[in-house]
């Protein structure tokens, strides 16, 4: 899906022109040793420029199509009934009436649904996409409160909504396990993540905190998120001569699409997912029922089918955060140095899937100390399975240990940012790992000045403006950098010196196709209306999850190694009787819409002159990204000294936020306007997590209780305030373009600069999350 | 949604004649009623849209004034009479919902707008007296954050929502009503929802097919100040956990009127009588009007999710008589 070329940008693009700097080819790996991506080195490209958004206009003109939007032949429309116990036999569906209601084509229970596989669960397999490993629509047996029990397919979706309450369902109840104290009770074990026991020591933690001069030890709770992405989940889905066909909603299309073979028996290659547009995801756009409910259906009634989810039904069958219960205790000489860090917990997952919230991840990079007991047990319980939610870990994690670092800079009568820096670790702490590129710092320093750090009182409750109590706290925010396998990319150059960049990869709005035509340009040496990104489908190269933060580095690798082929080629092509004749690919450098040798750019070519003189209509090469070793040689992550300024009411105990700064040290940015976006978005997601964000899960049933927007309360206009937003640029040696992804980072911190500005105001320590007014009155 | 008949009535009489039947009912804005149609916990089988009987805002012979029910939120709230003479009803209507929806909704569609339980809404999952008398209530040992701790029952604890009716309750506003078979009646805002008692599926004292034509709002003395103040869990776009609607009458600290209610805390607006009677004819000091919204709050039944109203309610009455006394206290 090329969207640069309905763009109006394009045209703004083209004449930006020609660029005239010799990008030398990017190493395929930057372990020890190697070059970094000469790309850093180009500071006025079009890398880092504010470019607006290609599919802005697009958007604007309502003319982008979202899942919900493939028009197809014959389609029929799919509404879901869902359970209301949490575990159980169903005893009976009668299903006649809604048969019989107008325009039902069909009604789909476990008694007829086509029998297929279980879902790979997330991280069982490279590709395997599924939020939990259940059964779909196969059995007689409910396992949450919610899950699908009948899907109705009619030819409107009124008449599918209709005939859903007329389906009637009798349950044989199971006494389910859904009340995390009593789960706790009988017994928890050591969670697991990514393949890693999430339990680490360091020396003998407990006996440092006990002995030492300074301690605080704290317990923190944070609630149950559900994820609340505008674009509703939505998928369109079609069986087209054995070749089953999904328009989808979807952070992961080759994932998806070889899931679902797995699930139908068939080859992945026999699934095409597309995705060329999505309305938010942050974690919650991968495969959950409906997509295998609607090919499912598709395949019953023969025909298309589109579902889309109601908002409850995103409540009810998407998975969000889970909740954690988590200690931490610090320990700190006078100086405050800290000698213990203990961060320790409790969080719940299902017995279905492999997503225990790892709040402890963050810990282990941020700060030196002694010793370190780290530690996450879980429980199981049946309901939803939860999921990844914009920076899992990270985002619950750091409110924890950075409300514990503002009590301890309390505790020892020290400015907490300048603890922080303090503490500031040579190398990673717990693995013991060189950093490879980290200025903590800069960011906490440049931060505290622009944001007036000096003029906060340290006493609390002391500065009063009428009935508000003023208050300034900060907090540290990081995220890793992280870099798949799987990455793949495929470059075509035609006659006119047009390139297309092929990649399975995705746009969910935060700018991706605009940020990788920007890159692409550079480092072809081309004009960026003369690359076109295409994205968003299953049958394009590469598995690419937009996910962890990691799109933007799996992207950059696999282009920087589709390059490097493509190169090669065009130097074979290009021949003896060419400028370029006897170099060698690492002789050459992207210029000028062509190639030349690196250190004398007068032997150039164009890539249109390469192809003509060889009577080609077009070159295309592919790449495969390497293994992401860089992860393994240094301790990679970014990070954001986040500050905020918030008002509590001395009367009504409401918080409203009055300013907030994030000065991130996040790697290159590769373009300012929708980095900013993406940061700000972050922190406002964090602003939601920090002071209304809750799940209400209804322990004696399992039942979501407020399973709607008007409910579940995320930020409104007036409670953002003006987010300043500021960041170090200071590339990372080690990674494609210098860049570290930055989609996550902006919620992690927020909660706990929140929380720490809270207490300056009133001196009130709220560990529990959200902050709502009554735990302040 | 349950198919359904619509049909449009253009003045009064044309509305009663269509509604005739049980299963149907008046529909103004929709912005309540579709949404509970859409959950089937409405099912009428006939909807008379109410939105185009005349009726304006017109100032009546005392010096009050006569608002047509069809009237727009939008439109009442911004009609300057209101604005400049009734600012604790412009204030309790732009705090609540969002402008689009106010866009939409009528006065006599915000007065008669059910519950927010979340238990009530949740139709095929939980379980509620008020959708269903003898199921029982999911509320009472559930999540109740947001619910009554004054007037409520053993089987029903949900508040009313509405901002405006609360200002309403504080204006001594009449409701002004007509019958099936024509008959005419008014009655007292504050008469028109009743407590859950044993009964919560009953909100109003309405017969059936009774349609709200007017309401009127009494003179008010220049000499009285009024507002609203909302609490609630974020800065717009989320109902009360606690309101105040306040009217005062103070001149050399004494108190000559004064009329509160409260919203956020009951199956109905609360009028707030026994702070009143605390306070009409005392000193406006704040000592006063602390002990006014004890002696209100004394019969407060809170249950453990909801114990922080009672302190929320007794701090936001202090602050608002405080606020309207200004100087004068
Ligand atoms: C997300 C959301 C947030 C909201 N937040 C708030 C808030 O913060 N504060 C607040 O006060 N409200 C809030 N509301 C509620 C909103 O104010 C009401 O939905 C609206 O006022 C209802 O008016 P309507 O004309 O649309 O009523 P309708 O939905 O048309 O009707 C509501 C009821 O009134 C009956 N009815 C209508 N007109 C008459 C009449 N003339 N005579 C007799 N019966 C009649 C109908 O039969 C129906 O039973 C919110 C609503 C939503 C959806």
């Amino acid at each position: 899906m090329s969207i640069a070329k309905d763009a109006k940008d394009l045209a703004k693009g083209m004449l930006q022109g020609l660029m005239g700097k010799a990008v030398a080819m990017a190493p395929d790996s930057w372990i020890p040793g190697g070059e970094p991506d000469p790309l850093i080195r180009v500071r006025h490209g079009h890398v880092g420029k504010p470019v607006s958004r290609i599919d802005g206009p697009l958007k604007v003109a309502g003319a982008a199509p979202f899942a919900a939007e493939f028009p197809m032949e014959g389609m029929v429309y799919a509404a879901l009934v869902y359970s209301t116990i949490a575990k159980g036999r169903i005893l009976a569906i009668n299903v006649a009436q809604a048969e019989a209601a107008p325009g039902v084509r069909a009604v789909m229970t476990y008694r007829n649904a086509p029998r297929i596989a279980r879902p790979p669960v997330f991280m069982s397999d490279q590709k395997a996409a599924g939020g939990d490993d259940l059964p779909v629509m196969q059995e007689d047996f409910v396992r949450w409160n919610g899950e699908p029990v009948a899907v109705v397919l009619a030819d409107t979706q009124e008449q599918a909504d209709h005939a859903t309450t007329l389906v009637a369902v009798s349950y044989e109840l199971e006494t389910p396990m859904t009340d995390f104290a009593s789960a706790k009770d009988a017994g928890t074990r050591t969670a697991v993540f990514m393949g890693q026991a999430l339990h680490q020591e360091i020396g003998d933690a407990e006996k440092a905190l006990a002995a030492a001069a300074f301690r605080v030890d704290s317990h923190y709770s944070t609630p149950r998120h559900s994820h609340n992405a505008i674009e509703l989940h939505a998928v369109t889905a079609a069986w087209i001569g054995g070749v089953l066909r999904l328009h989808d909603a979807s952070q992961l299309v080759a994932h998806t699409a070889w899931s679902l073979g797995q699930m139908f028996g068939i080859p992945e290659d026999k699934v095409v997912v597309t995705s060329p547009f999505v309305g938010g995801g942050f974690g919650g756009k991968c495969l959950w029922q409906h997509q295998v409910l609607a090919s499912m259906a598709a395949k019953l009634v023969g025909r298309p089918v589109r579902m889309v989810l109601s908002r409850e039904g995103v409540y009810r069958i998407v998975g969000g955060r889970a909740l954690t219960e988590q200690r931490v205790a610090l320990a700190a000489d006078a100086e405050g140095k800290l000698k213990a860090v203990v961060h320790t917990g409790t969080t719940a997952k299902t017995a279905s899937n492999m997503m225990a919230e790892p709040f402890i991840v963050a810990t282990r990079s941020m700060y030196e100390s002694e010793t370190f007991k780290l530690d996450v047990q879980v429980v199981e319980l049946d309901m939803l399975a939860n999921t990844f939610m914009r920076a899992p870990g990270e985002a619950v994690g750091t409110f924890a240990l950075e409300c514990a670092m503002d009590e301890l800079a309390e505790a020892l009568d020290i400015d907490p940012v300048e603890l922080r820096i303090r503490n500031e670790p040579e190398m990673d702490p717990t693995s013991g790992l060189p950093f490879s590129s980290r200025n903590v710092v800069e960011a906490w320093r440049t931060g505290a000045e622009r944001f007036g750090w000096s003029r906060r009182s340290a006493v609390p409750g002391t500065v009063r403006d009428g009935e508000w109590l003023v208050g300034m706290g900060c907090a540290t925010g990081t995220y890793p950098y992280y870099r798949m396998p799987g990455g793949a990319a495929r470059i075509t150059l035609n006659a006119e010196g047009r390139a297309s960049i092929d990649i399975a990869a995705h746009e969910m709005g935060m700018g991706t196709a605009t940020a990788q035509t920007q890159v692409a340009a550079e480092r072809l040496g081309l004009p960026m209306g003369a690359v076109s990104f295409h994205y968003g489908d299953s049958t394009l190269p590469g598995v690419v999850l937009a996910g962890g933060s990691q799109q933007t580095a799996s992207i950059g690798a696999s282009v920087i190694a589709a390059h490097r082929a493509l190169v090669k080629e065009l130097l074979a092509m290009a021949g003896n009787d060419s400028p370029l004749a006897g170099l060698k690919p690492d002789e050459v450098a992207s210029r000028d819409g062509g190639l030349c040798r690196i250190d004398d750019p007068a032997r150039h070519e164009t890539y249109v002159s390469i192809l003509s003189r060889a009577g080609k209509g077009s070159i295309s090469a592919e790449g495969e990204a390497p293994m992401p070793l860089e992860t393994q040689h240094w301790s990679m992550h970014s990070h954001a000294a986040m500050f905020c300024e918030a008002r509590v009411n001395s009367v009504t105990g409401e918080v409203r936020i009055a300013r907030f700064l994030g000065s991130f040290d996040c790697g290159r940015i590769l373009n300012p306007k929708t980095a900013a976006s993406q940061l700000r978005g972050g922190i406002i997601m964090g602003l939601g997590l920090a002071l209304m964000e809750e799940t209400q899960f209804d322990e004696r049933n399992g039942r979501i209780v407020n399973a709607s927007l008007s409910e579940y309360h995320v930020p409104v206009h007036m409670d953002v305030p003006d987010i300043d937003l500021i960041w170090t640029d200071i590339a990372d040696p080690h990674t494609p373009m210098g860049a570290r992804g930055i989609g996550e980072i902006g919620i992690t911190g927020t909660a706990a600069a929140v929380a720490n500005a809270v207490y300056n105001a009133t001196g009130k320590r709220i560990r529990d999350l959200p902050i709502t007014l009554d735990k302040l009155l | 949604m349950r198919p359904f008949r619509y049909s449009r009535a253009v003045d009064v009489a044309d509305a009663v004649r269509l509604a005739g039947s049980p299963g149907a009912r008046y529909l103004g804005g929709g912005t309540n009623l579709v949404d509970l149609m859409r959950e089937t916990i409405e099912q009428p089988d006939a909807l008379v849209d109410v939105t185009a009987m005349p009726g304006e805002i017109e100032e009546t012979p005392e010096g009050g004034l006569l608002i047509g029910a069809a009237v727009r939120n939008t439109a009442l709230a911004e009609h300057p009479a209101v604005r400049t003479r009734y600012p604790v009803l412009s204030r309790a209507i732009v705090a609540g919902a969002s402008a689009q929806i106010r866009n939409m909704a009528t006065l006599g569609g915000n007065l008669l707008q059910r519950t927010r339980c979340a238990y009530f809404y949740d139709n095929h999952g939980s379980r509620c007296n008020k959708r269903q008398p003898g199921q029982g209530c999911d509320a009472l040992e559930g999540f109740h954050r947001n619910h009554a701790i004054l007037g409520a029952s053993a089987a029903c604890i949900a508040v009313h929502p509405s901002d405006m009716a609360v200002a309403l309750a504080a204006l001594d506003a009449v409701v002004h009503l007509q019958g099936r078979n024509g008959s005419v009646r008014s009655l007292p805002v504050t008469d028109l929802h009743r407590l859950p008692g044993e009964r919560p599926d009953v909100d109003t004292l309405l017969e059936p097919g009774e349609l709200i034509t007017a309401i009127e709002l009494p003179p008010l003395p220049a000499t009285l100040r009024s507002t609203y103040r909302k609490v609630r869990d974020r800065s717009s776009y989320a109902f009360a956990l606690v309101s105040v609607a306040a009217v005062l009458d103070i001149a050399d600290g004494e108190i000559r009127d004064v009329r509160i209610a409260l919203g956020g805390v009951a199956h109905k607006p609360w009028r707030a009588t026994r702070a009143e009677s605390v306070l009409r004819g005392g000193s406006g000091t704040a000592a006063a009007f602390a002990a006014a919204a004890d002696a209100e709050l004394a019969e407060a039944r809170p249950l453990p999710g909801n114990a922080f109203k009672i302190e929320l309610a007794r701090r936001t009455i202090v602050a608002v008589l405080r606020e309207l006394a200004g100087d004068s206290a």
